[in-house]
């Protein structure tokens, strides 16, 4: 020890040794609880959105401009690359719609209990995930 | 005679009435990102609905598409919803990460600069497929 700081950060672990004490919350000891990882995957999944939505802003431009420039982007969009960008554009924009609604139920003031959050933790994801699934099989089966 | 009672105060009553806060601008952020969010709950299905229509067509048939003034109504309504809300929440992820007043400002305003070219983008080509295919 050589700051007298330090000696706020130590503690004694279970089986009585001086122990430094992580700062909380320290995401390498501290378990995120569900509500935690799905708030930050709301914001990982809307910052995903966010970029893509260039994908978008390309397919209407293209669109807007020309058929050499339709084709382009469309070949695109039917490569592995932009498959896989699709399907997680899609994954992101249920993930975030449904996470989004469960805030705006928050917002206005219902479903606070520990209870409710409970199932609603279980709800987003899962509904979520039968969205994108629903989605890509309709892609599929029209095509 | 005695002194009569003072409370001490340290916000003025201009302050409270303005009701703006610490942020000085009041609940606006926060209400723009509700209001926005409510809009994108029907547009998006409506979104997600159209973009499997449109998978896989001819150019042709996108221009007819959104040549029908409800379709191109609700691809507005959404670009607009969309890239408002977008930029009030990347807002909040700059200034939750850059603690740095200087870079967290140039952040912000190069990203709401991107942002709004890409919404005029969008919304253009959508007018340009609208009125001139």
């Amino acid at each position: 020890m050589t700051d007298i700081r330090d000696a706020l950060m130590v503690g004694r672990s279970s089986d009585g040794r001086l122990v430094r004490r992580p700062i909380s919350p320290h995401l390498q000891i501290y378990r995120l609880p569900m509500t935690a990882k799905l708030s930050i995957s709301h914001r990982i999944s809307g910052v995903a959105l966010a970029a893509g939505t260039l994908l978008l802003v390309w397919f209407l431009v293209a669109a807007a401009t020309s058929d050499a420039a339709y084709a382009t982007v469309s070949s695109f969009l039917r490569s592995p690359v932009g498959y896989l960008m699709l399907f997680g554009w899609t994954a992101a924009l249920w993930y975030h719609f449904c996470a989004g609604v469960r805030h705006l139920f928050w917002d206005a003031g219902n479903g606070f209990t520990l209870p409710t959050v409970r199932v609603t933790d279980k709800l987003v994801p899962g509904a979520a995930l039968a969205l994108t699934i629903l989605t890509w099989l309709i892609v599929l089966l029209a095509a | 005679m005695s002194k009569s009672p003072e409370i001490a105060v340290m916000r003025s009553q201009l302050s409270r009435a303005r009701g703006l806060g610490a942020a000085h601008s009041g609940t606006g952020h926060w209400w723009a990102e509700r209001v926005t969010s409510i809009a994108l709950v029907p547009l998006t299905l409506w979104f997600v609905y159209a973009a499997i229509h449109l998978a896989g067509l001819p150019r042709a048939a996108v221009v007819a598409w959104a040549g029908h003034p409800v379709n191109a109504t609700l691809l507005l309504a959404l670009i607009l919803a969309v890239f408002h809300h977008l930029q009030l929440g990347l807002q909040v992820v700059i200034e939750d990460y850059i603690h740095t007043e200087r870079p967290r400002l140039a952040w912000i305003l190069a990203m709401k600069a991107g942002v709004a070219l890409l919404g005029l983008a969008a919304a253009i080509s959508v007018l340009k497929l609208a009125f001139a295919g």
